[in-house]
């Protein structure tokens, strides 16, 4: 649920999704769910040389289980308070 | 359940103790990265900052001819989501 709210707080960034066969996919970040399923608006595909049928694709829809990373923008992540909320993740884990 | 407050008492406090430190994290794919942890949870879901990520390439073709070259291959990146079933394992900073 923390990384789920990371993300939200993210919606309407720029991130490069790199999945798991090793397609980046960089775009607008629209929305995302507790699966970590994502969609992406206005997107890029790095080396479309060698992706061609995903030129003509703008935006999608992309399963969460297929991806590797996520790269963020760093200037809109506090880390201060990803640790202190990972914390208290972990403190509510242990009570359970 | 917690017996002496900080200590050690199940696998997850040892990533716990690591927040904000710089890990070693071994992924599928012949992929490790080195950077610095942020958030985790109970998928091992990871978030990580300052990452350099290696890519270890065998060299199929000389790995035949009995000279196993390992290709190496390394990037940079400045803020990291890392998708859980990726991980095989999470080291923390080793105190010399």
């Amino acid at each position: 649920m923390l990384i789920f709210s990371v993300f939200k707080t993210l919606t309407d960034q720029t991130v490069t999704v790199e999945l798991k066969n090793d397609l980046s996919i960089t775009g607008v970040l629209k929305s995302v769910d507790q699966f970590l399923n994502i969609r992406l608006d206005n997107i890029k595909v790095a080396d479309e040389g060698r992706h061609p049928h995903m030129m003509a694709v703008k935006n999608c829809f992309i399963r969460g289980s297929v991806v590797r990373y996520v790269q963020l923008p760093a200037e809109h992540v506090d880390t201060q308070l990803l640790e202190d909320a990972t914390r208290r993740d972990a403190m509510n884990q242990v009570k359970r | 359940m917690d017996v002496s407050g900080t200590g050690i008492q199940e696998p997850f406090d040892l990533i716990r103790l690591s927040l904000s430190e710089r890990v070693f994290v071994k992924l599928r794919g012949d992929r490790e990265l080195s950077g610095i942890l942020h958030a985790y949870d109970g998928h091992m879901n990871l978030i990580m900052s300052d990452v350099e990520e290696t890519i270890m390439i065998v060299d199929t073709e000389s790995a035949m001819a009995g000279q196993g070259v390992v290709n190496v291959a390394k990037r940079k990146m400045e803020m990291l989501f890392v998708r859980g079933d990726s991980v095989i394992l999470v080291s923390p900073p080793s105190r010399t």
